[in-house]
């Protein structure tokens, strides 16, 4: 039934969520102010923070201290691989727990999911020792490897619910038309599932590309990400909040362009199957 | 080719038996029509054929060759789902050419294949379109566009007609008629509803709980019904079953008159009762005749235009010549 709205409100509703946008959006204003900044005025009380000069110096000094380039690269090639090599393997798990159930198929996504429900700290040790004795430590193939496996149950999961969706029927008639299991997939599931498929990928390169524990822990030099980056800028010895803020815009702008412009199709894919 | 026999095929689902052991032969360039109430395991021996679904036990054999172990691809029969199962994300022409591509053939003999499908099914003008811009009749067409660009052995429908509203149903149904005269290809046809089964069909197996209760033509199941649930089961509207003193003289536990093969009178007959709600058709007439002495109401087919209505008195006469009789068990009595 449809509720009467009144301008009251309206009026009221209105403000409270620009209220709630603006504080969840202020921790990054106040970033890219300070980013701006020199080192002395970046620490002075917020009013005089905004009174004063802007400069690139920051940036200048984040460039000429640390090879940004590197790190970009490193970040990219580590969402990216380990989304694919995710997708590679949860595409065929979520077919086959979609439309061939077993047994044990509900139990096996709940299992999944509560490895979820660790912390990673507390596998931190035997991963570790396991890098270290295969020769993974600090290279982006170990980095892809562990942020896919983190990262899988979140795949499947999302891809089962949109596979869901699928009338089954469809597939039994692309096995009537002669196709193949491969063929089927490729040719009629992939296909009606993009969209779902397109929002999972957005969304496993977004949590890929800011994750930090085990990028921290598993890396030093050669195969460290901008979440490394970053944390190369807060030192105990001193604070540095300029060039911590510029390096950390540096790391979230192009995830947040990407962010920007995939939006719809991120906010469509996380409610899918929520409201029919 | 086309011939499809089942022997001893069985399905179970866990512990429940849907489908017990049962033979059954198609013989080439049939129609056969599976009918039989909701849950009678019609649409489930349909996907076994197809493929779909595994047999538990028992073997399927199209054209003499066992087909039992093969995939469904693999089995050369062509199927028309209830909810035409189109490919929503490709154009008609794409999806009338999915099972050629998949066989691949080359594009001058998919093309020309298509186009002749498009042809014989009215579709040339919309070949271009998806699904989604397609009516109800016209995603059906092209379902049965995708079953008959392949050539298979045999078509397998199941409950096709079911998501089309009356008039367009009786219209396909003529359509599928047709296509199987000029094609003289085997048809295995599912459905609930018997009129279509009887209008259809050159063979009909009627089922129940899994079980066959009867195979024969039409007019064989609709002359002489093997037990009480054919007999009420086929027919429109239903034949009228008697128990009780009305069966007894004529030595069967319940009689059986179709409301064609009884005529009204209003002066004398076998039996006197009081007319209830009347059907007017135009052509027919169905009345529903309460008489003394019988608990079911009896409907009465009467030819034409009647002026007879609610409450008045009226005698029945039953046929003898067409009266079915059945035993304790529900078998007919010979």
């Amino acid at each position: 039934m449809a509720r009467a709205i009144t301008t009251k409100q309206k009026a009221i509703n209105t403000a409270v969520i620009w209220t709630l946008g603006l504080v969840m959006f202020f921790p990054i204003f106040w970033l890219i102010i300070l980013s701006f900044k020199t080192e002395s005025d970046a620490i002075m009380a917020p009013m005089e923070v905004l009174m004063s000069g802007w400069t690139m110096e920051s940036y200048d000094a984040v460039n000429r201290r640390s090879d940004y380039f590197k790190f970009f690269s490193n970040s990219v090639i580590i969402a990216l691989g380990s989304t694919f090599l995710g997708l590679l393997i949860a595409v065929p798990a979520a077919w086959a727990m979609a439309f061939v159930p077993g047994k044990r198929t509900k139990d096996i996504l709940l299992w999944m999911l509560s490895t979820k429900m660790l912390p990673p700290v507390g596998v931190l040790i035997p991963i570790y020792l396991l890098f270290r004795d295969t020769g993974l430590l600090d290279t982006r193939i170990g980095l892809v490897f562990v942020l896919m496996m983190i990262n899988l149950p979140i795949i499947v999961w999302m891809l089962y619910t949109y596979f869901k969706e699928i009338p089954a029927e469809i597939l039994e008639a692309a096995r009537m038309d002669g196709a193949s299991l491969g063929k089927e997939v490729l040719y009629v599931l992939t296909p009606m599932a993009l969209p779902g498929i397109a929002s999972t990928m957005l969304l496993n390169i977004i949590l890929a590309w800011n994750e930090a524990f085990w990028t921290l822990n598993l890396t030093a030099a050669k195969a460290a990400p901008l979440t490394a980056f970053i944390a190369s800028y807060s030192s105990p010895e001193g604070l540095f909040y300029a060039k911590l803020s510029a390096a950390s815009v540096m790391a979230i702008a192009p995830i947040l362009v990407m962010g920007w412009f995939s939006q719809k199709q991120l906010v469509r894919g996380l409610t899918f199957g929520a409201v029919k | 080719m086309g011939q499809i026999v089942l022997k001893q095929v069985s399905k179970s689902f866990g512990d429940t038996e849907v489908i017990p052991p049962l033979d059954l032969t198609i013989e080439e360039g049939e129609f056969v029509v599976f009918v039989g109430p909701s849950g009678c395991g019609k649409s489930t021996l349909l996907r076994l054929i197809a493929g779909l679904e595994d047999v538990t036990s028992g073997n399927i054999e199209i054209d003499g060759k066992s087909a039992t172990a093969l995939p469904p691809a693999k089995r050369g029969l062509a199927m028309v789902f209830q909810s035409y199962a189109l490919y929503p994300h490709m154009s008609v022409r794409k999806n009338i050419a999915f099972p050629l591509k998949m066989a691949g053939l080359d594009k001058a003999d998919q093309k020309r294949r298509i186009e002749n499908a498009a042809h014989v099914l009215n579709l040339t003008d919309y070949l271009d379109r998806k699904p989604g811009q397609l009516s109800g009749g016209q995603r059906q067409r092209v379902a049965i566009g995708r079953a008959i660009v392949r050539e298979p052995a045999a078509f397998l429908f199941d409950e096709p007609l079911s998501n089309l509203d009356a008039a367009l149903r009786v219209g396909m149904r003529l359509e599928i008629s047709e296509l199987h005269k000029r094609l003289a290809t085997t048809m295995v046809y599912v459905t609930h509803d018997q009129v279509e089964a009887m209008t259809m069909a050159d063979k009909i197996v009627v089922l129940q709980a899994g079980v066959i209760e009867q195979v024969g033509s039409p007019l064989e199941l609709y002359r002489s019904p093997r037990n009480r649930f054919v007999a009420g089961f086929i027919g429109s509207p239903k034949m009228n079953l008697i128990e009780g003193d009305k069966a007894a003289p004529h030595n069967a536990k319940t009689i059986g008159i179709r409301p064609e093969h009884i005529t009204v009178s209003t002066e004398s007959g076998d039996w006197a009762g009081t007319v209830g709600v009347s059907e007017h058709l135009g052509s027919d007439t169905f009345l529903r005749v309460t008489v003394d002495g019988i608990d079911e109401h009896i409907t009465v087919r009467v030819s034409g235009e009647i002026t007879l209505g609610y409450g008045d008195k009226v005698f029945l006469t039953p046929d003898i010549s067409n009266l079915h009789r059945f035993d304790e068990q529900g078998l007919r009595i010979a």
